[in-house]
């Protein structure tokens, strides 16, 4: 039961991206388009919970002093990792997102989760805190991708649902990704005092 | 490498690819700093120095060490490490020898660590495969750069607190628009002298 509620509380409660305004910087670069939104999150979730789950593991034996150069060793590691296997398996998605993979490693959502979360929790819901986080960040991320590759392109997932001579084509250019988030919250601050 | 070439890389930096604004790096600074103009002004001039003598160890780390060792896979663990070393050291060193620029700076030192154009900037000049001379000129363009559009940002910011904003809007939400605007003018600037 509690359980659940590490993974639930990532999702919409504390979501990183709409509600804790961390990680920013790739969720406007890369979400240009729903595929590249979606690699990002499929590379930020390997990262996330094998980081939460191995300093989960360890908590007991890192010295308090030096546990944020140990953390980071930790990410970096993942983040390394993750970065050859996408440059092999996956050569395009690699290149569209280019620096912001190995820049995985000064996002801010783990590290604050290594630091907030996993260094004084059990592994299980370590590894939960980290799946319901990376969801939170998959849905924000994707559906911005989703407002923007359907205003900017006129299609979804690489789907074309109109033609792309109606699109307004500078949300897919850099302006467009301040302005999807920045009304997307808008609304979101809108359906909050509502339903209060 | 001639001079125009140089000049061309300081200018792409700076205006037509601009670190904040159409590169998107370092976003968490941009809205969280850019509250006040001192504030702005404080981390800019941390950026400034921290990213160019960085970007500088890095480049020599990894063309003198990585590469001779056939250690390139260890460039993101040993990046970041340079750089929050690198911080620790400059804050010492500032404090000691030069307090007035030290206070300036103050609280803004320990930041630049989590900012993440300073190690996008040494990734960069690596993947762009740029000479020393080369690094150096596109660090300082992107460290303007990024001056540049914060400082602006804030003079923005402390007008609109006095605008009647509509409640959803307040705060963060109408950051971002604002930052639209201002990136869809840097977006004027594409295909400038060709660049």
């Amino acid at each position: 039961m509690s359980l659940l509620k590490e993974l639930n509380r990532g999702i919409i409660a504390e979501n990183p991206v709409l509600r804790l305004m961390i990680g920013l910087c790739p969720v406007l670069a890369v979400s240009n388009n729903a595929v590249n939104a979606l690699g990002m999150s499929f590379a930020v979730a390997f990262v996330l919970i094998l980081s939460n789950l191995v300093v989960s593991l360890l908590r007991k034996v890192i010295p308090d002093e030096i546990r944020i150069p140990i953390f980071i060793i930790i990410i970096s590691t993942f983040v390394t990792i993750s970065d050859y296997i996408m440059k092999a398996y996956f050569p395009a998605l690699s290149a569209s997102l280019g620096v912001f993979v190995p820049l995985i490693v000064v996002n801010c959502i783990i590290l604050g989760r290594a630091e907030a979360f996993a260094y004084k929790n059990p592994v299980l819901s370590s590894v939960m805190d980290g799946i319901g986080m990376s969801l939170g960040f998959a849905l924000a991320l994707v559906s911005i991708g989703v407002i923007r590759e359907l205003l900017g392109a006129g299609s979804v997932f690489g789907f074309q649902l109109f033609s792309q001579a109606y699109a307004a084509t500078i949300m897919i250019l850099p302006p467009g990704a301040f302005i999807t988030i920045g009304i997307l919250m808008a609304a979101l601050n809108k359906m909050e005092n509502k339903v209060l | 490498m001639s001079g125009l070439e140089l000049f061309g890389i300081f200018f792409s930096a700076l205006l037509i690819n601009n670190i904040l604004l159409i590169r998107f790096l370092a976003l968490c600074s941009f809205f969280g700093v850019s509250t006040g103009i001192e504030n702005s002004i404080g981390m800019s001039s941390a950026v400034i120095f921290v990213m160019t003598i960085s970007s500088a160890i890095s480049w020599g780390l990894y063309n003198f060490v990585l590469v001779p060792f056939q250690l390139e896979f260890l460039r993101t663990a040993s990046f970041i490490l340079v750089i929050a070393a690198l911080v620790q050291l400059e804050e010492i060193y500032l404090k000691k020898m030069i307090p007035n620029l030290y206070r300036s700076m103050g609280i803004y030192l320990p930041l630049i660590t989590t900012n993440c154009a300073i190690l996008a900037v040494a990734f960069l000049a690596i993947d762009y495969r740029y000479s020393f001379i080369a690094s150096m000129a596109y660090s300082v363009g992107v460290s303007a750069g990024y001056s540049l559009a914060i400082i602006l940002f804030a003079y923005i910011r402390e007008r609109m607190a006095l605008a009647p904003i509509p409640k959803w809007f307040q705060g963060y939400p109408i950051a971002f628009v604002t930052a639209a605007l201002m990136s869809l003018a840097f977006l004027g600037f594409t295909g400038m002298f060709g660049l």
